[in-house]
């Protein structure tokens, strides 16, 4: 388990917190410690709260746990909300001087620091840098050199003008310099630093950056949250590589705009949440039959509805899998963390041109506001590989006209795929449509030719099953009696909760899947362990109800559809709970 | 590529399954005609068409094409545009696929002049479903679903257009096929977001706005002393309901395509075999 410090900021939408939030994180990054960070907005008491946590560890972090070290409070309600997750020896930090705080209880046991923000805020130039004297704060509290802190506000506020930087940097040490001076507890918190070079990136943005990399030129999107970073990223980015972000008017249009631009020969995507999804299913059909490449991506968030559009939730597996009437074909592949993000970006447009198919990408919310460290080298570009499959120019089209010289869109090759022959292309002139079709692309009722063409669709599916790598990512105990399943985001915090029950002395085997179709065939696996659990975030467990369809065993499961994710040591005391039901009932 | 290109060579092998006298084959083949004599190959062209009667279209010329989703074909013409501005794209559609399921694509496309065509074949009715009203349909036109009419104005896809921003309006008559090339000819040409709107009768299913009707009823401004570059006089034909007017309504002199303005003219399709040269910058922008 990480000698870890969990940190957070928390107040009234507007009050800064993100921005704060990050300017911390990006500091302990710099100082070469390993971050992950959350968010929380509203839960218990309706309003406008919110909070940025900061979970920081010299060794790997990749869950949220229910500990909180240190909270700088802007409000009360800050303290109620978090109450649950201070504990004997935490550190609240607030301005009881001129705020709604000057009444502030701090429970038994904690350490209050009634800092004046505001005033020393103003002293250093503006009552704006209230939150950064509370950085400084901070910073002495956790024995956290203010040095690294410096570094980050300096990439904040650069742009801004070295005056900015100053006046800022000025603030985080009257905040520390007060803390100093008029406080002498003695704090338990101690953050080491180390040489280690990380960068720090959320799931949207590893995402955009992996569209690039992987050749994307074309994105289209509507805003809606958690997908949005993904298109602020690569707005402005993508140009700098002969690409275009375009802002269409709805979902429908993004998706229809990103498959002309595939038609076109370009890399396309188009990135959206549940509500979007459901808009662009009118398109997924299309997409497939007319065997256009495309990179969809689903940053899911909690439905149905509107649901909570800030909460967490993979409760459109469903979706994914058989969104759409009729029967198509399309590939869906799950990041299990945020670097993760960046490669199975990469790896669907290599899947989508190769087979020339919908493929989503799968993410949600938790990986889209988590900001994760990562060694630079975890995004080597010269491991990107890009494969266009089946592609033809003028000088190859030749083999693959018919005898009357027409070029075939859709010809039925033995491993059911077709070429690809991009407008401009002399001699390649075909249409493609949604209606079944011949091999020229040409609409089609024929009996056998409609079999010809599914079965050809159907071939490319089997195709890429045998040629591609759909393998699971595996921890824990691999000779371990319990079985833990899970996919997407829930890998991180799992990998920790196996940490917390070798401690109890629970072995446990760990899968995570990245693939959800087609995906790793678990019978073995399932067969050889005593329980198997699968872990997701949602109500009705689809991914354990995809897993017993495929091994026709019954499972244990996990869910959690309270809109946040699954926590480390939350994890471990259910996975006991499920190995020891008697004790849970006593 | 050769510069003797024939509108025949726009034509596909699949005979059209309209109704016989169906407007839309005059409507076809004068954009074929307009796309061989702008000087375009089939190679080099792509065509997009929703669903309807109008959707057919792709699969009776020979272009590059999609034949996509109902509503929905301006986008994908706009992506493919974007994404290979060297492409000629015309994108055909229906007065259901563009006005009604698609009204809002059509406001948008507009708005955003990507230098393109849209040749709506308007016979103010469903056709392909046998009959139903339209939304160019006439207020008191009886159909199957409309008993007593719609007791709707119609949409006026001309007026949309120009309080969208349009800057080629046009409006053409499919069986006058010289005059009807004529204008889906200027709007290929046009700098920008070429929109013709064509009447196109339907036989079968709707007997008020015939052949006959429009014959006349048309008054085509090339034959007035109409300045088609100035907007408050398009302002006034489009907003007259009592008068069918053919040509030219309004052209923008100085239109600039929305990817010209962007900077837009790469073909997207190119790609290195590896990560773009620079890519480790966008990591190192993260520490």
């Amino acid at each position: 388990m990480p000698e870890d410090l969990n940190w957070a900021i928390g107040g009234e939408a507007g009050d800064g917190i993100d921005s704060t939030g990050k300017i911390f994180a990006q500091a302990l990054s710099r100082a070469g410690r390993h971050v992950y960070t959350s968010k929380d907005f509203a839960s218990r008491i309706r309003g406008g709260y919110t909070a940025y946590k900061v979970r920081t560890s010299v060794d790997r972090v990749e869950s949220v746990v229910d500990r909180l070290d240190i909270l700088i409070a802007l409000t009360q309600r800050t303290i109620d909300e978090n109450t649950d997750e201070l504990h004997e020896g935490s550190v609240i930090i607030y301005d009881g001087e001129r705020t709604t705080m000057q009444d502030v209880e701090i429970p038994d046991e904690m350490i209050g620091l009634d800092v004046p923000l505001k005033s020393l805020a103003e002293d250093a130039g503006g009552a704006i840098m209230r939150n950064v004297v509370a950085l400084g704060v901070a910073c002495e509290v956790a024995n956290f050199p203010i040095e690294n802190l410096d570094s980050a506000l300096e990439k904040r506020f650069a742009d801004k003008g070295q005056a900015m930087v100053d006046n800022n940097c000025e603030a985080a040490r009257l905040g520390q310099e007060y803390a100093a001076e008029e406080y002498d507890h003695e704090y338990d918190y101690d953050i080491e630093t180390t040489d280690n070079d990380y960068v720090l990136l959320n799931g949207d943005q590893a995402i955009g950056m992996g569209a690039i990399a992987a050749g994307c030129r074309f994105y289209s999107g509507y805003p809606i949250t958690p997908a949005t970073d993904v298109m602020t990223y690569l707005t402005g980015r993508i140009d700098e590589f002969g690409g275009k972000v375009v802002q269409a008017e709805d979902e429908l249009a993004a998706i229809n705009l990103a498959l002309g631009a595939a038609r076109s020969g370009a890399r396309a995507m188009t990135a959206t949440s549940g509500p979007g999804i459901d808009l662009m299913t009118e398109t997924f059909g299309l997409v497939a039959t007319s065997e256009t490449p495309l990179v969809i991506c689903d940053v899911m968030r909690a439905g149905p509805s509107t649901g909570m559009p800030t909460k967490q939730e993979q409760g459109d597996l469903d979706m994914v899998l058989y969104g759409g009437h009729g029967e198509i074909d399309r590939f869906a592949v799950a990041p299990t963390n945020v670097a993760e993000c960046f490669w199975k970006t990469v790896e669907a447009f290599n899947l989508a041109e190769k087979y020339q198919i919908p493929v989503f990408l799968v993410s949600d919310l938790s990986l889209a506001v988590t900001e994760q460290t990562f060694p630079p080298e975890a995004f080597d570009m010269d491991e990107v590989e890009i494969e266009r499959g089946n592609i033809v120019d003028e000088d190859e089209i030749d083999s693959w006209l018919d005898e009357q010289g027409r070029f075939q869109p859709h010809f039925p090759s033995a491993d059911g795929i077709s070429p690809r022959a991009f407008p401009g292309t002399e001699d390649g002139a075909h249409m493609t449509t949604g209606l079944e079709h011949d091999a020229l692309g040409r609409r089609t009722e024929d009996t056998d030719v409609r079999i010809e063409q599914v079965e050809k669709r159907q071939q490319k599916v089997e195709t890429a099953k045998e040629r591609e790598d759909w393998s699971y990512r595996e921890f824990g105990d691999p000779d371990a009696e319990t079985l833990v399943v899970s996919w997407g985001s829930n890998e991180g915090p799992l990998r920790e909760a196996l940490e917390y029950l070798d401690d109890r002395d629970i072995d446990a085997r760990f899968i995570s899947v990245p693939y959800l179709f087609p995906r790793p065939d678990l019978s073995e696996e399932i067969e050889a362990a005593e329980t198997t659990i699968v872990v997701e975030c949602n109500a009705t467990g689809q991914f354990a109800d995809v897993l017993e369809h495929d091994v026709l065993e019954r499972v244990e499961r996990i869910n959690k559809y309270n809109g946040v994710r699954f926590k480390a040591d939350e994890l471990a005391d259910e996975i006991e709970a499920v190995l020891s039901p008697q004790e849970v009932q006593a | 590529m050769s510069s003797d290109v024939r509108f025949i060579d726009f034509k596909s092998d699949k005979q059209p399954t309209w109704c016989p006298g169906c407007g839309d084959f005059g409507t076809m083949n004068g954009m074929m005609k307009a796309l061989a004599e702008t000087g375009n190959h089939p190679d080099d062209t792509f065509v997009v068409a929703g669903i309807g009667c109008s959707g057919k279209i792709g699969t009776y010329m020979h272009s590059y094409a999609l034949h996509g989703v109902h509503g929905r074909a301006l986008p994908v013409g706009i992506g493919a545009k974007l994404a290979n501005p060297e492409l000629e794209v015309m994108v055909a559609g229906g007065d259901g696929d563009g006005y009604s399921i698609g009204a809002g694509h059509f406001v948008h496309a507009v708005r955003r002049n990507v230098d393109m065509s849209y040749v709506v074949m308007d016979n103010r009715i469903y056709g392909l479903t046998k009959g139903q009203a339209s939304p160019t349909s006439r207020e008191d036109f009886e159909t199957s679903t409309t008993p007593d009419g719609t007791n709707m104005p119609p949409v006026n896809p001309l007026a949309l257009a120009l309080s969208a921003g349009a800057t080629f309006i046009a409006q053409s008559f499919s069986s006058d096929s010289q005059r009807h090339t004529e204008i889906v000819k200027e709007a290929v040409e046009h700098d920008g977001f070429g929109f013709v709107n064509v009447y196109s009768p339907c036989v079968t299913f709707n007997d008020v706005d015939t052949y006959d009707y429009f014959r006349d009823a048309v008054v085509d401004l090339d034959e007035t002393d109409h300045d088609r570059h100035d907007k408050d006089a398009a302002r006034e034909k489009v907003l007259d309901g009592d008068t069918e007017y053919t040509g030219v309504i309004y052209q923008e002199e100085n239109s600039v395509p929305w990817e010209e303005r962007e900077g837009l003219d790469e073909n997207m399709a190119e790609i290195p075999d590896g990560a773009p040269e620079g890519a480790m910058d966008l990591v190192r922008e993260f520490y």
